[in-house]
């Protein structure tokens, strides 16, 4: 690919440098195109694109139900949560109910994701600033979320648990206890964090007073999550269009006013705390028995037992694997809040069984167009923080 | 389905038509959202109207899709999902724009936002718009043939 630069007028001598798409600190692969003066940066151009796969132009060629596994390769850090908004789009568009029992399954695992997310953004985002040990604690953590997630959906990462109308399967005896174990242990591990943090002066030094974004550029720029709420708007999807029973929860919406990155570290280490009190909130709400799907004959997979016995069953059961279901005609937007953001998919139906449109309103997309704004003025080290602190997954970007 | 009369009766529906009669030709719901269809050509000084009402507030450019409708003419449609913080509202805007003539004109001036989401309709349906300050692909390399989001361009790619 290559790139022209338009160099800032009047700058006598300047230098442009490409940083990345193989630069450890971008998280994957996004290149900046920075044009320096000495070590300060006059112009940052993010370009993108390099892990573009055409997820939205697939989802056009698979089933609704089939698509679902294409939404865990978007934000691959948080899967569990492209599943819950593609499948809240589709069950909008079909009308459906979910029952209370998998609602709040779904909150309990989104939440979960979340605090797993803020994991690895606070350690990668730490080991891009020199903290290594942070790094190896939080992932130490992570890896019982990922335990969990193995446990109830079979799968690591790539989990596709949530389907259209409810639950891929019922989770197996004895996954509350080895949550319970988790909640127990985890409020002193954030503590750990914040002692190797929070007034370190390396740290401080690092991240105070730098990427300030104030609360105008920010709704401008269309950035939402942790970002935003960083500069002093609350907004939280949650609470603003509360989806799957979010409004039967008590939780707080953190927000601080400073906008900088040590003001975003503060925030996102405040929500792993709340997340945990709705975790706590969902594990005494989960009745211990109910139905995980809905019932919608020709929509949903029928129970096992019932295509034993019911002829209906067993036809519904090949025609929706062979062919699919039909929404009725029509388009909708579903917004959740993603550890990064407002994610939102739009899906437009034709009414045959494959989508007309799928649409991925990717958070880390729209708020790394606010990169130039954070870093421009700045110092080359500091591009580094401002990256790690918008806190974008390339796979959701690229798409 | 709401009544029609219903839908009129929105603050939103109510401001834009009082505002200017012409901005909104078609008013719809579905499942609880709100979407009203304005003509090209009124539709930047539509957004400048949402965004800039003291009472409506439509402050927030959420999203921007683009929808191929081929082989139906107008062939593309444009969405934009604004979301006013203070009101606590989601509308939709719709464009149709035909495939002849697929030019509209830009509100990055409007919502800084809609930069890179025009960016990547441009790319990847090759909708133009019209005062955008850096219309290039996004997603695309910059030598791509075609726009693989088009409905008459192959899921596997041109061979």
């Amino acid at each position: 690919m290559t790139t022209t630069v338009n160099t800032v007028t009047g700058a006598a001598e300047t230098m442009v440098l490409n940083m990345g798409p193989q630069h450890p600190s971008t998280h994957g692969v996004l290149r900046v195109v920075l044009e320096l003066d000495g070590e300060t940066v006059l112009k940052a151009r993010p370009e993108i694109g390099y892990l573009h796969t055409g997820i939205e132009k697939s989802c056009e060629a698979k089933t609704y139900s089939q698509a679902i596994t294409l939404t865990d390769r978007l934000d691959y850090v948080a899967p569990l949560s492209n599943n819950l908004c593609y499948c809240l789009a589709v069950e909008k568009l079909l009308g459906l109910e979910v029952p209370k029992r998998a609602q709040y399954i779904r909150v309990l695992l989104t939440e979960l994701t979340r605090i797993g997310s803020h994991l690895v953004w606070l350690g990668t985002h730490a080991i891009d600033l020199g903290a290594m040990s942070v790094f190896l604690y939080c992932f130490r953590e992570r890896e019982e979320l990922m335990k969990i997630f193995e446990l109830v959906s079979g799968q690591r990462m790539m989990t596709s648990y949530f389907r259209i109308g409810g639950l891929a399967l019922e989770p197996p005896p004895g996954w509350v206890q080895h949550i319970e174990r988790f909640v127990k242990m985890f409020p002193s591990r954030i503590g750990e964090y914040e002692r190797l943090l929070t007034q370190n002066r390396i740290w401080l030094a690092r991240t105070k007073g730098i990427g300030v974004l104030t609360a105008d550029d920010a709704i401008a720029l269309g950035v939402s999550g942790p970002t935003l709420r960083s500069t002093g708007v609350a907004y939280d999807v949650r609470k603003f269009f509360p989806y799957s029973s979010y409004d039967e929860f008590e939780f707080d919406v953190p927000t601080c006013t400073e906008g900088d990155c040590y003001a975003r570290y503060l925030l996102r280490v405040a929500e792993m705390r709340e997340s945990l009190k709705i975790v706590r909130q969902a594990m005494q709400k989960i009745p211990s028995e109910g139905p995980i799907r809905t019932e919608a004959p020709g929509i949903i997979p029928p129970e096992r037992e019932k295509m034993k016995t019911e002829m209906e069953a067993l036809i519904y059961h090949f025609k929706i694997y062979t062919e699919g279901f039909s929404p009725p005609p029509g388009e909708v937007y579903q917004a959740i809040e993603s550890p990064r953001g407002e994610l939102g998919f739009y899906v437009a139906s034709d009414g045959s069984p494959k989508p007309w449109r799928v649409k991925v309103r990717a958070p880390s997309f729209i708020n790394l167009q606010a990169l130039p704004k954070l870093v421009e003025g700045r110092l080359i080290a500091d591009v580094v923080t401002c990256i790690g602190t918008i806190d974008i997954i390339l796979g959701e970007v690229d798409r | 389905m709401t009544d029609i009369q219903d839908l009129e009766e929105k603050p939103v529906v109510r401001k834009l038509r009082a505002w200017d009669s012409q901005a909104g030709t078609e008013v719809r719901e579905f499942r609880g959202e709100l979407t009203i269809v304005v003509p090209r050509e009124h539709l930047r000084r539509a957004a400048e109207f949402l965004r800039g009402d003291p009472e409506l507030q439509f402050t927030f450019l959420a999203d921007l899709t683009g929808v191929d409708r081929f082989p139906i003419e107008p062939r593309f449609e444009l969405n934009y999902h604004l979301l006013s913080l203070a009101r606590r509202e989601r509308v939709r805007l719709k464009v149709r724009v035909s495939g002849d003539d697929p030019v509209v004109e830009s509100v990055t001036a409007v919502w800084p936002t809609a930069n890179w989401h025009e960016r990547e309709v441009f790319d990847l349906f090759g909708v133009r718009f019209e005062g955008h300050p850096d219309l290039r692909r996004i997603l695309m390399p910059e030598d791509w043939e075609g726009h693989p989001l088009r409905k008459d361009y192959p899921v596997e790619g041109y061979r």
